[in-house]
């Protein structure tokens, strides 16, 4: 089974292998020049906080992608389960008057 | 292409299961790595992506052999822009298997002991700088032809990946072609060289996307999880039909006495490359392969200490903060 709080699986390979020494995983959010908020562009493996700004710079802002950059290990991220789908989501496609097209203003009214 | 001869695992998993599966592709929804997934779709994706990425980065060795003998500083920059690509393209494919739960150094181990095959293209030679303009035009031209439709499989973190790939690779196969133009309108010498390289590297290019597998049971399951989205025979046609007239422009001539436009089919008719000499190159005996890998391994154990080192150093930072706490 999949452990609810993370963001990628433990799957039936990963479970009765050895813990490996090898660089963690980090996930990488970059922030482009237009004021938009970091966006998540990937991952890449480094020793630490500063080597994974490091490599992020080196493998995703090669052409001028982004102003800044967040790192943060993947196994710190808790990230919600797809079988919580239902639960989640659905109540939120019954509520069609949270979306202004829900409402008829007469067009005399002017742009609203 | 940069993945050859995948095979897909038969699956045994419940019929309902499989079917509501099969139902999420067909709708076009995409595969999220915690989501329920065949046991067979795994496996096959993780063998197909590990080559993927494995491919970009031996890639790197035959362009790597011409960077300090590049003809001008600003080549010279440009073939290093494209191979430092090539890096990042093998970190994008690796990050997306290891949400299937393999991690890199795995896989690298399964690369560097033989168990993972790379594409059997970079076990050719790059014996002058005019092969550097083939391999940009053609065999990241091939490469294109793949990645393209795989933008659209049904793999999210692969999709993604290739959607990141395909960004960068239009710049790969310009500059190439780019220094084929420079050689075929320079001195003969130099525009023999080009024809030189042409003729090499034609048929290897060709056997990229593999032998003929419209009657592979391996590639129809692999098609259906749309994982594979075209037969190798449309894109090695397309590919064809795309590069003759890119040939002709350079006034160079693709060495095949059969090639001949077919209006009918509307595309050329070309002879297959050899096979028996593409299965000798994927099972170890192609020109370079002893050398690829001895390469890979090499940088491999002499990084080691510095893998190692890095990561006690990264330990020591954190209990010195923990006890600073
Ligand atoms: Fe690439
Ligand atoms: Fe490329």
């Amino acid at each position: 089974m999949s452990s609810p709080n993370s963001a990628y699986p433990d799957t039936p390979e990963a479970q009765d292998k050895p813990k490996r020494q090898e660089w963690p995983l980090w996930e990488v959010f970059i922030r482009g020049q237009h004021g938009m908020s970091h966006r998540h562009v990937g991952s890449l493996h480094a020793a630490d906080e500063e080597m994974a700004i490091k490599n992020a710079r080196d493998v995703y802002t090669r052409r001028n992608e982004g102003v800044s950059i967040w790192v943060v290990e993947a196994r710190h991220i808790a990230a919600s389960s797809p079988s919580d789908k239902g639960p989640l989501y659905e109540p939120s496609e019954s509520k069609v008057y949270r979306h202004p097209t829900f409402f008829d203003i007469p067009d005399e009214v002017g742009a609203m | 292409m940069y993945a050859q001869m995948v095979k897909s695992e038969a699956t045994q998993e419940d019929p309902e299961m499989l079917a509501a599966f099969q139902a999420r592709i067909d709708a076009g929804e995409k595969i999220e790595p915690k989501d329920w997934m065949p046991a067979g779709y795994r496996k096959t994706l993780i063998r197909q992506i590990g080559q993927h990425a494995h491919s970009e980065i031996v890639g790197q060795l035959p362009e790597g052999n011409w960077i300090t003998r590049a003809p001008t500083l600003e080549r010279k920059a440009i073939l290093l822009a494209k191979v430092q690509d090539e890096a990042g393209h093998g970190l994008y494919l690796y990050c997306a298997a290891e949400t299937l739960g393999v991690t890199r150094d795995e896989m690298t181990e399964m690369l560097l002991d033989g168990r993972m095959k790379y594409s059997s293209i970079f076990n050719y030679p790059t014996l002058t700088w005019a092969d550097m303009g083939a391999v940009g035009w053609l065999v990241d031209g091939a490469a294109i032809m793949n990645q393209v439709p795989l933008q659209r499989t049904s793999f999210g973190p692969y999709s993604r990946a290739m959607i990141r790939v395909c960004k960068e690779e239009s710049f790969h196969q310009r500059q190439g072609y780019a220094v084929m133009m420079k050689m075929a309108q320079g001195t003969p010498a130099q525009k023999a060289m080009a024809q030189n390289a042409l003729n090499r590297l034609w048929f290897p290019s060709l056997m990229m996307f593999g032998p003929s597998d419209a009657d592979s049971t391996h590639s129809v399951q692999s098609m259906a999880w749309k994982i594979k989205m075209n037969t190798n025979d449309e894109l090695r046609q397309k590919f064809v039909d795309q590069t003759v007239p890119q040939a002709e422009y350079l006034g160079l001539t693709v060495p095949d006495e059969t090639l001949n436009w077919n209006a009918e089919k509307g595309g050329y008719d070309f002879a297959e490359p050899d096979w028996d000499e593409f299965f000798e190159v994927i099972t170890g005996n192609g020109p370079c392969n002893t050398e690829r890998l001895a390469a890979r391994n090499k940088a491999w154990d002499d990084g080691k200490w510095v893998r190692d080192g890095l990561l006690a150093h990264a330990q020591k930072r954190k209990m010195r903060k923990v006890a600073a706490e």
